[in-house]
């Protein structure tokens, strides 16, 4: 008998994914609900949910999808666990490569990552990874165990902001056994992650419990430490006896149209429309005495993630209308498709093809219009995407009482002449493959080398020179 | 958590804290300014270094009660912690030797005295200019007194202490006696775009601090964006010093005014939680 049984377990396992099954629909709340609170807008898959999608995988001998994580996250190894339903060996394999898998399953682009590569989808629909992905990340508190760290080496490292990127470096370093302290300008930690991207789209405490889990790895969090202005580059090693620093200060600088009546009352950066929201809680005015201002009829200009949840908060805050202004078609939009996709579904409005001329302020001196030129497309530009033209005369104006750009960010030169290391040109700093900058005790990563990117390549650049600051600070032992 | 290791009262509206805060007090510079948040559900509100010593590792900054955080913030006492204090913020003022001409208006005298009292320090030779609406609103009065000033101007408009009238007139006149190499000027918005009218026909630079709504406080919402000699400036990284004759004062009191309507509903809100018996601490 237990002959058999030995042999029973040696066999190989037979697995048959269920080809020609749908893809499994996410959990989606009711659009019209949703649309008017700040709740989940996905409550995600149930594990039933998650073994039938797992079920659809072919599991390909040449896995495409880990070539589109940025991280190779080993996927088809996850999707077995899920269906083996060893939740704790899944959360294992992915945290092996992404730390923040509740994070990066709601946020990443899939469908030009993992997703857009399985095989799946060049004939129906791709794998739903993202959401497989987060289902493993929010089983954590359930099943995941706490990382063994190893004993204390000695070494301190400074990493300065707590976004995705120091969280990763932080985390990893903690691991090895380095005495790690997060310097934070903010009195809460995560970054974008936390004043940026809404609750609805990403509950903020998934953030805390990423950053509690770095604290229970003994990390320590300065927060309100505005580095440059509170401590000097050189009070980091001389004074504080840090062996080395991590720059992850991020790319958070606004952007501006640059046209008339941009600095109106009511003409919102996406940035602070955002940081008043989500960071200080302006949706619950006046339980929290930030304000922010209700608009009734909203124009949202851009097309990207930040777009959609700046239309998409202005909605929930009880916007009879908000307009999405895009200079291009929708085809071209950087955003997600899954937040386009919901951002339509709760009634956001796209207007294709439009370029501001400028803003108009009614009698209380308060933004009333923006006037929009109406373009169509031409030529490719540098980018390969078709340049909008002006139609000449042909000009339209919205009415609107509050209005939000959303056209990208830059380096913010306080987060980065503050660090002692030179920026370049476009105010970005320069490092080498590994997160190395002209300063060897310096390493840099995140949006503020890359310019704004994504949470995952963030984390992943965190990654990265974790495993440089190790090999360069224990190699000196 | 920062705790208030002192307070002082300067008249009914008016108060200092000294706040322990050991490594601000190394890096702090006049003309900076720090956030606060006072409880977790505030907001992030700019106040400037009144004072501050680095040996006893302390921070100070004077504060007149007018919206809902300065309310909170006037009932906490000596032991108390405020829940966040950033800083330091924004450049320095720029100081020279020289002689100056500092002018505050209403709570800008709050931020006017520590400059006053810094240029004093470093030798230059300094006139001030107060101004307030009435008597009541005059405040650091005798802070001022205690200077060594050249002069001490003082203007009410209704005249119920000093010279009837506004700051620009015994500015205009200093200028006139060609008493003045630099200005510097905070204040309500009309009070500083006048001031720098009269040194423009005199030909004399003036700086003036400015006071926009800020959120982060470290150049990354824009809210407090101001436009300065046709660009757009940031007070919070850029400033909060400009040279005031160009800045577009109209474009900067239109932007102060955006949340009138839910300052008041913030106080109405705070009342409402004072009346509550259930509320009361």
């Amino acid at each position: 008998m237990p002959q058999e049984v030995t042999a029973g377990a040696a066999a190989p396992k037979k697995y048959r994914p269920n080809i020609g099954a749908p893809r499994t629909p996410a959990n989606e709340e009711p659009a019209a609900e949703r649309a008017r609170d700040f709740r989940p807008v996905d409550t995600g898959y149930t594990k039933a949910d998650a073994v039938a999608e797992a079920n659809r995988c072919l599991d390909c001998k040449k896995p495409l999808c880990m070539e589109g994580c940025p991280v190779g996250v080993h996927i088809p190894r996850f999707l077995e666990q899920i269906r083996d339903e060893d939740w704790a060996g899944a959360l294992e394999t992915v945290k092996g490569d992404n730390l923040l898998p509740s994070v990066c399953g709601r946020v990443c682009p899939q469908e030009n990552q993992c997703e857009g590569k399985c095989v799946l989808g060049r004939k129906g629909e791709p794998v739903a990874i993202g959401q497989l992905e987060r289902f493993v990340g929010d089983m954590a508190p359930e099943v995941g165990k706490a990382p063994a760290c190893k004993p204390k080496n000695g070494k301190k490292v400074a990493v300065v902001g707590s976004g995705p990127s120091g969280i990763a470096c932080a985390g990893e370093l903690a691991r090895e056994g380095f005495d790690v302290t997060v310097f934070e300008a903010f009195f809460t930690g995560g970054g974008v992650l936390t004043y940026g991207i809404p609750e609805f789209r990403l509950p903020k405490d998934i953030v805390k419990r990423e950053i509690d889990g770095l604290e229970q790895l003994g990390v320590h969090f300065e927060y309100n430490a505005v580095v440059g202005q509170l401590y000097s580059p050189e009070d980091f090693f001389d004074e504080m006896g840090f062996d080395a620093l991590y720059l992850a200060v991020g790319a958070g600088l606004p952007r501006f149209l640059n046209v008339p009546g941009e600095n109106l009352p009511g003409v919102y950066t996406a940035n602070e429309f955002l940081t008043r929201s989500n960071l200080m809680h302006a949706y619950e005015f006046p339980a929290y005495d930030t304000p922010i201002r209700h608009g009734k009829s909203v124009v949202v200009f851009g097309g990207g993630n930040v777009a959609m949840d700046a239309a998409r908060t202005a909605l929930r805050l009880g916007a009879d209308k908000v307009t999405l202004a895009y200079r291009r078609t929708e085809a071209e939009m950087p955003a997600r498709r899954a937040e386009i996709h919901h951002a339509k579904e709760e009634g956001v409005e796209f207007l294709e093809l439009v370029a501001p001329i400028e803003f108009t302020a009614g009698e209380d001196g308060f933004v009333n219009a923006i006037r929009l030129q109406q373009c169509e497309l031409g030529e490719p530009d540098d980018s390969g995407r078709r340049r909008p033209v002006p139609i000449e005369g042909a000009e339209i104006e919205i009415p609107c009482d509050v209005a939000i750009t959303a056209i990208g960010t830059k380096a913010n030169p306080f987060a980065t002449t503050a660090s002692g290391v030179e920026a370049n040109k476009w105010g970005y700093i320069d490092t080498d493959e590994d997160g190395r900058t002209s300063d060897p005790r310096v390493w840099a990563g995140g949006d503020i080398v890359t310019g704004a990117a994504t949470v995952i390549l963030a984390m992943g650049a965190g990654k990265k020179a974790a495993a440089s600051i190790k090999k360069t600070l224990l190699a000196e032992e | 958590m920062y705790q208030i290791i002192d307070k002082e009262q300067y008249s009914e509206k008016v108060f200092k804290f000294r706040i322990h805060a050991p490594q601000m007090a190394k890096k702090a510079q006049a003309g900076q300014f720090l956030m606060v948040r006072v409880d977790e559900t505030g907001e992030r509100v700019p106040f400037t270094f009144a004072d501050w010593n680095r040996e006893e590792g302390w921070i100070e900054f004077i504060f007149m009660v007018i919206g809902k955080t300065t309310t909170l913030l006037s009932q906490l006492n000596v032991g108390d912690c405020i829940k966040d204090v950033t800083g330091p913020l924004g450049q320095p003022t720029e100081m020279g030797s020289g002689r100056w001409t500092v002018i505050g208006g209403g709570v800008g005298l709050a931020i006017a005295y520590p400059v006053a009292r810094e240029l004093c320090r470093r030798g230059a030779e300094v006139s001030v200019i107060m101004g307030a609406r009435t008597k009541d609103l005059l405040i650091l009065t005798d802070q001022f007194r205690e200077l060594p000033l050249k002069g001490l101007y003082i203007t009410t408009d209704d005249g119920s202490e000093g010279e009837k009238g506004v700051v620009t007139q015994p500015l205009d006149r200093l200028c006139a006696d060609g008493a003045v190499d630099h200005v510097f000027a905070v204040g309500p918005v009309p009070m500083m775009k006048f001031s720098a009218l009269t040194c423009e026909k005199h030909n004399v630079p003036i700086t003036a601090s400015l006071n926009p709504i800020m959120v982060d406080g470290t150049g990354m919402c824009g809210c407090c964006r101001v436009e300065v000699g046709g660009k757009t400036k940031f007070a919070c990284v850029d400033g909060p010093d400009f040279d005031a004759t160009q800045v577009d004062w109209n474009d900067l009191a239109a932007r102060q005014a955006t949340y009138r309507t839910q300052e008041a509903e913030a106080m109405e809100h705070l009342h409402e939680e004072e009346d509550c018996p259930c509320h009361r601490k």
